[in-house]
């Protein structure tokens, strides 16, 4: 039967000149539209906590320092063994399957050390430390000032003259910002580890000192910079858009679980958008 | 022994609203008051009854700093309210607010959430407030809860909570909304006794007058407790005057209040 040419091709060609169903186009405007409203809200929202971290850096030490400290335990002390765990599982994935392929060009052991540079230090490790922090204390965020929010408590610190921003964003952005860059680091020390153990498992006839040197000759002094400010920033961004879904707005207790998972998939459009600006830092460098 | 008046409070009224709009919490945009003229002085304890929906915590909210009017003229011992600029925030913490629900710190204790004002605009080291605390603590029968969380507490308690709290920073002003709301009758008297020795500057206060306002839906409760009387219906505020014109109303909701219509009082 020729139905696919007889039936298919000319309907198909007609359909591709046809102008879009109303009901298509109405959903794009509105997903434009409400990606536009969010964006904007989130950058009102990250420029407000600018302001008070710079206005009120000094203010009621006794109070906000404890808190950071707490954020601090909370998005990096106590998620150190679940990183100890990806980072070892991930430099045995990487190298395996490095492994796997070096070997059929005879290059596995001259590759391994810069495929962990360029892999796991320059963009998993930052990566995949922030979408982890994200998905533990990111979501806890949200729940937490959503249900503060709509319990009256923000009108509470309010009628007691206590910035809501300064006493419950701005320890957050701090906490989560250095506890990530402290997983990352942890992260990218445990993966290169536990990349090493696969090879020497696999008996990749290749010294410790060698890898290491490997490392440490395909490292730059930009590596360094970069991992630490874009592990910053991912935390920073992570707390924002978080605690921006949490307080933004006075939430019913049944809306917390939507704005959840709204703040979880903004979470990870924003770290890979930063991400992919890092890429072109790399190129033009 | 009698302590002297601010002298804010002294030269002029503690509150002073001139054709106030109060708009809306939950809806913003919306008026729920219209052209409210209000006056407080120092000392006075305000009662302001309305129904249910009448729009008692937006006008709570709004008294207590929380929202801008809509319109008019809002003065706080002499300053326009809103304040939001840090430098006459004290001027602000002249006024306490209690809400009706308490809306305390839910995952901190008793003790953190009356300690939480303190350390936040006095730099009180925690060992420095062991003391006032404590002591506010069994002022308001809370001793027993202090290292309870807040958000485990009973409603009766935690509104008490929020009472404690208002009170750490000595304000000249207690605002209150409903505090009467869902109460058994040992607690609501404990408010009513509690609130007139505010009032009377009794206790702890040695002799310096607190001024109050509350607001509230039953006003047999209040019929022989507060000093002036106010309404709000059909979204105006409407003032009564003094105790002693309660009784004798001409106003169909007074009576409704007063419960007089349903034969109990």
């Amino acid at each position: 039967m020729d139905s696919g040419n007889v039936r298919g091709g000319p309907r198909l060609q007609l359909l591709s000149r046809a102008p879009l169903p109303e009901a298509y186009t109405n959903h794009a405007g509105r997903w434009v539209v409400l990606f536009l409203t969010t964006v904007q809200g989130v950058g009102a929202f990250a420029l407000i906590t600018l302001g008070v971290m710079i206005t009120k850096l000094r203010a009621a030490p006794q109070v906000t320092f404890p808190a950071i400290r707490r954020e601090l335990a909370r998005s990096g002390l106590r998620l150190l063994p679940m990183f100890l765990f990806m980072s070892a599982a991930t430099g045995l994935v990487v190298i395996g399957q490095a492994i796997l392929l070096l070997t059929k060009v005879g290059a596995n052991t001259l590759l391994l050390g810069p495929i962990m540079v360029y892999v796991v230090v320059r963009e998993l490790g930052p990566l995949l430390t922030a979408l982890l922090v994200l998905a533990r204390s990111g979501t806890a965020n949200v729940i937490e000032l959503g249900t503060a929010r709509a319990l009256g408590e923000v009108e509470a610190l309010e009628a007691l003259g206590i910035d809501p921003v300064h006493y419950l964003v701005m320890p957050r952005v701090v906490g989560m910002a250095l506890g990530v860059m402290a997983l990352t680091v942890y992260f990218i020390i445990g993966t290169l580890l536990s990349g090493y153990l696969c090879a020497f498992l696999n008996d990749v006839p290749l010294r410790p000192g060698d890898y290491f040197g490997q490392l440490a000759a395909n490292l730059t002094g930009l590596d360094f910079v970069i991992v630490v400010v874009k592990s910053c920033l991912f935390g920073a961004l992570i707390a924002i858009i978080t605690c921006y879904h949490g307080l933004a707005q006075r939430l019913q207790l049944d809306e917390i679980s939507r704005e959840t998972v709204s703040a979880v998939g903004q979470g990870i459009i924003a770290c890979v958008l930063v991400d992919a600006v890092f890429i072109f830092i790399y190129l033009l460098s | 022994m009698m302590m002297d008046p601010p002298s804010a409070a002294a030269n002029g009224p503690v509150i002073e609203m001139s054709g106030v709009n109060v708009g809306s919490m939950q809806q913003p945009g919306v008026t729920v008051l219209e052209d409210v003229d209000w006056r407080v002085e120092a000392g006075d304890y305000w009662l302001i009854a309305g129904m249910h929906g009448s729009g008692k915590s937006d006008f709570v909210a709004m008294t207590g700093g929380l929202m801008p009017p809509r319109a008019g003229s809002y003065r706080l011992f002499g300053r326009e309210m809103p304040i939001f600029d840090e430098e006459e925030l004290p001027e602000r913490l002249r006024l306490g607010l209690v809400f009706e629900d308490g809306h305390l710190l839910h995952r901190l204790t008793v003790a953190e959430n009356l300690f939480l004002p303190l350390q936040y605009h006095r730099g009180t080291k925690r060992h420095e407030a062991t003391e006032r605390v404590a002591a506010m603590l069994e002022l308001t029968g809370l001793t027993h809860w202090a290292d309870t969380t807040a958000g485990s507490l009973g409603r009766n308690w935690q509104k008490r909570v929020g009472l404690a709290r208002a009170l750490m920073l000595e304000p000249e002003v207690l605002v209150l909304d409903h505090p009467l709301g869902g109460l058994d009758l040992r607690h609501t008297t404990w408010w009513l006794d509690f609130l007139d020795q505010l009032s009377t500057g009794g206790g702890f206060l040695q002799g310096r007058r607190m001024t109050l306002v509350a607001t509230g839906e039953d006003l047999r409760l209040w019929q022989h407790r507060a000093g002036n009387f106010a309404l709000l219906k059909q979204g105006r505020l409407v003032t009564l005057g003094k105790r002693s014109v309660l009784a004798g109303h001409s106003e169909p909701l007074v009576k409704e209040l007063l419960a007089e219509g349903f034969g109990v009082g």
